[in-house]
């Protein structure tokens, strides 16, 4: 991986306030996992036969590989866009990617009733090509393979093996590739994952074009998780923000972000399913939520000027981020009604044990993110840029 | 200025790479909804014949070796509220007003039997990522595999009459749904249910005779007298051999007064059709049955899957589009030379 701006670990103390609520969150999920493995899903967990997907799998699966986006689109910028510039952005980018889609890995077992069968999903004679399932578990299993060889040169550097670095950086771009076909793939077909659930799924996310949209918001995500990173952690490590690289993404991220909005309601008038979102009813109400999220960084970094504004890019990353957070929320639970409204009552809503699990799921992420960059080469570094 | 080029040629092959990973025109590879293999076996229900006696509760849950789930006080009796992972069929209720009248909307009440509808095209089984749930190709029954099952409840979700359900009370759960008394078949025994249904409101026998048996009930006018058999309905002229194969007595006929039918054969073409057909007096949502479109989703969802992956060429097409990009773009750190990109 050639660097620009060469990386160096940041240093510090892996011990502070941060990093220990990190831990307790972790135990506490630790603690939980227990009690779900010794006596099932129904003991810890909301979840019913209205509702057998809850947080574990919308938020901690969809969500969280969604918000681990950035290398992708960082990655997509720089080397197939060739904006060679935004260099520096690809390592802290492709860390908190890499462990998003290992955790997102790892959470699924979780949630799995029959986790020790887990393998049938990618042997044949068990493996059902019909399946959307089958894709994204494929993809992804396969894209988090292709992140540890992207991010392998950190781990190598620090290590002093120059002789492999130097031979994987010669066919590195070919995972580089394979790393953007990837989550292409599983990004969008987590949005087809709706589809077979036919019209269980609220008009407003049911949708023939459902993985156009997906993909879509996922690149837009990957470019909102940046800004939002990329804030917290000067403001964390008291570094200066890459103020010159953020501006400019931050544009690319409103054209990618109007492209998805023209598909988004564009989809909607031409299937008349427009109608539903004036409908007095929740859905309704958290559509027009999810489209104000998605529409908010147009008013906020729309300018020039605006873009220039560190506040400014951090809130319209989080914004971004929240409409992504919508999108499949709605898709998967807020939209979706078992059986079709039919006398059932089902309900859901996840217990403190299922948002202590997902918690400290963001927990392991933050965490490993910490210590990665204090010890090894990942952001750039400051004296040698400026 | 290469740079500016190389960034063209980016925007070509990306975007061309997005817009084919992601378009989905209903073209190429486009998956009719599936039909009913001819031999497929099925239910017919008969809401207006049912006297809600629950005989065909308790004969599934003998037969599946399901233990009773308690919901009153005293604990006595299996009293399921609804198909659950350990509760495979069950006689709903459906209550207006005083309930004077058998099979009135107003002020009457109705049963509907919930259980496994046996699709045609079943969602449960292109969802599910290990072939845990299948589609006989003879008979269509839809059965489930535990041993090779995940436990992801994608077919809980994915099906429209809510029927795979799965045992969350489990460190080892399992999916619970009707699979027809498959396991039965073999010594002889069809459907429990229909073996055990006092008046004929659960019949068995193959789709195909119960729709034709369905609409002649439904050509009848309401409260004339006519056959209505029991157990399980045979063949048009089906011969020794045919009826051999199964083990309870044919002529279980006896006369009864037609229903008051609504003129639907719910299952007939619902999502692709049914193998498990249901005739009603009440309307069949007000009954808990979901007004589904004649197009299964799994044809949807698998038309959508086999344009983008169908034989692997998009994306292999794409991924060779990137790699050659990429090799342009990414340098080598020790061959990069300062000032050499932008």
């Amino acid at each position: 991986m050639s660097a620009h701006h060469p990386a160096a670990p940041v240093g510090g103390k892996l011990f502070n306030t941060a990093t220990l609520v990190c831990a307790a969150l972790i135990a506490a999920m630790i603690a939980v996992l227990f009690v779900r493995f010794i006596f099932g899903l129904g003991a810890v967990t909301n979840l019913n036969d209205g509702y057998p997907w809850g947080v574990w799998v919308v938020v901690d699966v969809v969500i969280g590989s969604a918000f681990a986006c950035g290398g992708f689109s960082v990655a997509m910028l720089v080397y197939i866009f060739n904006r060679g510039h935004y260099h520096p952005l690809v390592r802290p980018a492709l860390l908190a990617s890499l462990f998003g889609y290992t955790l997102a890995g790892v959470g699924v077992l979780f949630d799995l009733g029959r986790w020790w069968n887990f393998w049938h999903i990618l042997w044949p004679g068990y493996a059902n090509p019909n399946s959307v399932m089958f894709e994204v578990a494929v993809c992804i299993s396969a894209y988090i393979v292709v992140m540890w060889i992207e991010f392998s040169p950190v781990f190598m550097e620090k290590l002093g093996m120059k002789v492999q670095k130097q031979k994987l950086e010669k066919v590195l771009f070919f995972f580089i590739a394979l790393g953007t076909l990837l989550p292409m793939m599983h990004q969008s077909s987590l949005g087809t994952l709706l589809v077979v659930m036919g019209p269980q799924v609220n008009p407003l996310w049911q949708t023939p074009f459902v993985p156009l949209l997906y993909l879509l918001s996922a690149i837009t995500l990957g470019y909102g998780i940046v800004l939002f990173e990329s804030c917290v952690t000067a403001s964390a490590y008291r570094r200066e923000i890459e103020l010159h690289l953020l501006q400019p993404m931050a544009r690319i991220m409103l054209g990618v972000l109007a492209v998805f909005l023209a598909v988004r309601f564009g989809d909607l008038i031409v299937r008349g399913a427009l109608g539903h979102a004036f409908a007095p009813s929740l859905e309704a109400f958290f559509f027009w939520l999810e489209i104000g999220c998605f529409t908010a960084p147009f008013l906020v970094v729309g300018s020039a000027a605006a873009r220039r504004n560190p506040a400014r890019l951090f809130l319209a990353g989080v914004a971004i981020m929240l409409g992504g957070v919508l999108l499949r929320l709605n898709g998967f639970l807020i939209g979706y009604d078992t059986g079709l409204g039919v006398d059932h009552g089902w309900n859901y809503f996840p217990s403190i044990a299922e948002m202590l699990v997902t918690l400290g799921m963001f927990a392991v992420e933050v965490l490993a993110y910490i210590i990665i960059t204090r010890r090894f080469p990942v952001l750039p570094r400051e004296a040698a840029a400026h | 200025m290469t740079s500016r080029r190389h960034f063209l040629k980016g925007c070509l092959a990306g975007g061309a790479a997005a817009a084919s990973v992601a378009l989905i025109p209903e073209t190429a590879e486009a998956r009719d909804t599936l039909q009913r293999p001819p031999e497929a076996l099925g239910l017919l229900y008969d809401a207006t014949l049912c006297v809600g006696c629950q005989a065909c509760v308790a004969a599934c849950k003998q037969a599946n070796e399901n233990p009773a789930e308690f919901t009153a006080v005293d604990k006595l009796w299996d009293t399921p509220l609804d198909t659950s992972g350990h509760t495979f069929n069950l006689i709903k209720m459906y209550r207006h007003g005083t309930m004077e009248t058998k099979d009135a909307e107003q002020n009457g009440f109705a049963f509907m039997k919930t259980s496994c509808m046996h699709c045609a095209d079943p969602s449960c089984v292109s969802a599910c990522p290990v072939s845990a749930m299948t589609k006989d190709p003879v008979t269509g029954v839809v059965g489930y595999d535990a041993d090779a099952c995940i436990g992801c409840r994608y077919c809980v979700a994915a099906c429209p009459f809510g029927i795979p359900k799965y045992q969350y009370d489990s460190p080892t759960g399992k999916i619970g749904k009707c699979e027809l008394c498959r396991h039965r078949h073999q010594d002889g025994h069809y459907s429990a249910c229909a073996e055990v249904c006092p008046t004929g409101a659960t019949l068995f026998g193959r789709t195909e005779d119960l729709l034709a048996e369905a609409k002649r009930r439904l050509a009848l006018k309401p409260g004339e007298w006519t056959s209505i058999p029991r157990g399980r309905l045979e063949k048009p002229g089906e011969n020794v051999d045919e009826a051999a194969r199964w083990k309870a007595p044919l002529n279980q006929h006896y006369e009864a007064q037609v229903g008051n039918y609504l003129q639907h054969v719910y299952g007939e073409t619902e999502y692709g059709g049914t193998q498990v057909l249901k005739l009603s007096a009440v309307n069949f949502q007000k009954a808990g049955q979901p007004d589904l479109p004649p197009k299964s989703s799994a044809a949807t969802s698998e038309t959508i899957q086999h344009t983008l992956y169908g034989g692997l060429i998009m994306p292999l097409a794409v991924l060779a589009g990137l790699t050659w990009v990429a090799k342009r773009n990414v340098v080598p750190e020790d061959q990069e030379k300062k000032g050499d990109q932008s």
